[in-house]
């Protein structure tokens, strides 16, 4: 963290790597006169060329490959991918094989929201370095955490054969899929994770956030039945409502120089936010009832949608939310007659889009006429949000430029970790500076 | 701190998890050995990792697990920087100790494959070449994998507890599916496998849920490649180059096969040598 001190009405601020987020970024933020001119999250995270990666290569290879995005959501990517596939083939799945894909996705939301909201997140409100600097005072809480966590990776197990880059998903269905009595027996975990949630609820709701008002363009997946992550139209809080496969219908992506993501905007070029705030502001009617109910108990929907240091409260009631809706699946379950449908690939173009823990991530693949890939474009959630959060940086500085230095620099951090940015997803790192110019 | 002094004044060894180009999952896996972990915190003082803490050291390390291939410029400075402040550098996972899936770009004219990506990549900073650490460094200690196994994780912490080698297993995924009882996919449904070729560690997974394994832990010591495609005719050069063309692509004698066969799929060679030139 250094700082530089040009004039006497220039400020800046810089941190050179931010910590506890997943991947490799920076912020600068330069104040003149009391106005923030420049607010950039820069992601240097090296690129890996993903989307050039799986070209020449057959629907069901690129599964396993885009799981390796991301370490931390592989099922969303393999979900976006399968979908877009399948709406390629114009493959109808099993239901049963459907269910299993939305619990796949709940144990990946479970794992991936108990590592944000206790290892990531939690150590900011309370004052301390990392989780494991916070096991030492309040053992219980890190111990919930991991609990938590594990059942996460268990439910992904279960689905997927081991928690991270799961091997059974294909074009389809699945290679392989549990058998009644395996589901049954997670079910004592889960009950026991239920409760977790619910207790992180109550702790998360009593975390005092810094004081923040916006109003957010938001942005996620709706469905009438169910709370959004494989299906559902696109919508916000500013009335858009497309088909998944209409991404690119509403929003661009461009190019920055000071990050390896591309950033996403609408065409109008307004920024925009997805992630646990905007669904839960967008699709609070398709919560678990349990959920539902601890989120009223809150009163904080709206500071929620306001908020986003909230945001460790929205993905308290995702955690509820994936965990009972985690149990009504496997009580509902009976195997697939076939785990997968027989299928070949052929040209055509198929997209879709996912909620990711992080938001909602799109998908779209061009076949060429064996049935290979021919161009594909993937939009994570994190490059979409950069252009956000850049936006509320700007608009949350003014409020704090009048801290100490490291104080107002670690608001700066703390912010930018309540979106839980992926940045491997995004494609690079980031990298806090905040700089102040007369 | 002289290894005398350690031994007379034992103290928690000073630990790093670092990472280059990586998704993340195999510093992960360290997060996700739940029943362990706060024991380990308690045996290691973790006094780097990015991902987990706010506390940073830049070192000296008893211990430094890397993830990740090294992809530009900045990474092979840091690498070569954070290898002299290490003691025991242990690379971790298919990146770090075989290039990773995005070694495939190895095979191509990289300012043409940055632009089918990028609109303007001359803003993005990367090596032509996406390499494993030990191209580069010295190497004390490997777990592959992708991701690792949180098994071996734990094996390799416990031996660096105690002061032994890590029982690492170097036999194939075949032996392990046989000591499972999985129904061998490559008989009973001539599926593709590289089982055979493929070093264990994921407990024969995709041979267990009636897939061929891709060889995510890569080539097992004395890998029969030969053999294997011997055995295994009807696959044409393409098949053969896909299949080998995985997450430990650069890892011989994978990356020969998928030499012998044109190259992995979608390759843009600067000139086109094997008439694998994309027309795109």
């Amino acid at each position: 963290m250094t700082t530089t001190t040009r004039r006497p009405k220039t400020r800046t601020f810089e941190v050179a790597g931010l910590t506890r987020v997943e991947g490799e970024g920076s912020l600068r933020l330069v104040v003149k006169d009391g106005e923030v001119v420049e607010a950039h999250l820069g992601i240097f995270e090296a690129p890996r060329y993903f989307e050039r990666l799986v070209r020449g290569r057959a629907p069901d290879e690129v599964l396993d490959i885009v799981a390796r995005i991301c370490g931390i959501c592989p099922v969303a990517y393999q979900m976006s991918a399968v979908h877009a596939f399948e709406a390629a083939a114009g493959i109808e799945v099993d239901p049963a094989v459907r269910a299993l894909r939305r619990l796949l996705y709940c144990g990946e939301w479970i794992e991936s929201h108990a590592l944000h909201v206790y290892f990531l997140h939690a150590p900011d409100f309370l004052g301390y370095a990392s989780a494991i600097e916070l096991a030492r005072d309040h053992r219980v809480l890190v111990e919930r955490a991991l609990r938590l966590k594990k059942a996460g990776n268990h439910l992904v197990s279960l689905v997927g054969g081991r928690p991270i880059h799961p091997v059974t998903v294909r074009v389809g269905g699945f290679y392989h899929v549990p058998s009644r009595s395996e589901m049954t027996a997670v079910r004592a975990e889960l009950t026991a994770a239920l409760d977790l949630a619910l207790e992180t609820v109550a702790v998360v709701e009593g975390l005092e956030p810094p004081t923040f008002d916006r109003e957010p363009r938001l942005v996620s997946l709706r469905h009438p039945t169910e709370y959004p992550m494989n299906d559902g139209r696109i919508v916000s809080t500013d009335g858009l409502d497309l088909s998944p496969t209409d991404w690119e219908d509403a929003f661009r992506e461009d190019q920055v120089g000071w990050s390896n993501a591309l950033q996403a905007r609408t065409h109008a070029g307004e920024v925009y936010l997805l992630g646990p705030s905007s669904r839960i502001t967008l699709a609070a009617g398709q919560l678990h009832p349990r959920a539902a109910e601890a989120l009223a108990r809150t009163g904080l929907a709206e500071e929620i949608r306001r908020n986003p240091f909230r945001s460790i409260v929205a993905r308290a009631i995702e955690l509820v939310h994936a965990t009972a809706e985690a149990l009504d699946i496997i009580d509902d379950y009976r195997p697939p007659e076939r785990p997968s449908v027989a299928w070949t690939s052929g040209p055509g173009v198929g997209a879709w889009a996912t909620e990711a823990p992080r938001g909602l991530l799109f998908h779209c693949y061009e076949l060429d006429e064996v049935g290979r890939v021919a161009t594909a474009r993937i939009v994570p959630p994190t490059s979409q949000n950069q252009a956000a959060i850049e936006a509320d940086l700007s608009d949350f500085a003014p409020s704090v430029l009048h801290l100490p230095r490291d104080e107002a620099t670690h608001r700066f951090e703390q912010l930018i970790r309540s979106y839980d940015p992926c940045i491997s997803c995004a494609t690079h790192f980031l990298d806090l500076r905040v700089e102040t110019r007369a | 701190m002289s290894p005398s002094s350690r031994r007379t004044a034992p103290r928690r060894p000073r630990v790093g998890v670092v990472k280059f180009a990586s998704c993340d999952g195999c510093q992960l896996t360290v997060l996700d050995l739940e029943d362990d972990l706060l024991a380990i915190a308690e045996r290691f003082d973790i006094v780097e990792f990015p991902e987990a803490t706010s506390r940073r050291s830049s070192g000296p390390f008893d211990v430094l697990l890397v993830e990740g291939s090294i992809s530009t410029d900045e990474q092979l400075e840091e690498l070569l920087r954070l290898r002299r402040e290490t003691t025991t550098l242990v690379t971790i996972g298919a990146c770090a100790t075989a290039g990773g899936i995005q070694a495939i770009r190895n095979w191509s004219d990289h300012g043409r494959w940055a632009a089918t990506v990028y609109p303007r990549p001359e803003l993005v900073d990367s090596l032509a070449f996406a390499t494993p650490v030990a191209d580069h460094v010295v190497v004390d200690a490997e777990l592959r994998g992708c991701p690792i196994d949180p098994r071996q994780l734990l094996e390799l912490l416990t031996a660096l507890v105690v002061g032994r080698r890590p029982q690492l297993p170097d036999e194939s995924v075949c032996a392990e599916c046989k000591r499972r009882g999985a129904t061998c996919v490559v008989v009973a449904s001539g599926i593709a496998c590289l089982g055979p070729v493929t070093r264990t560690g994921c407990g024969a997974l995709c041979p267990a849920y009636g897939r061929g394994c891709y060889g995510c832990f890569g080539p097992r010591g004395d890998a029969n490649v030969t053999g294997l495609l011997a055995g295994a005719p009807g696959f044409d050069d393409a098949d053969v180059a896909a299949r080998f063309a995985g997450f430990t692509v650069w890892a011989e004698p994978f990356r020969s096969v998928v030499d012998a066969h044109g190259g992995p799929p979608g390759a843009m060679p600067a000139s086109a040598p094997r008439g694998s030139e994309d027309p795109r």
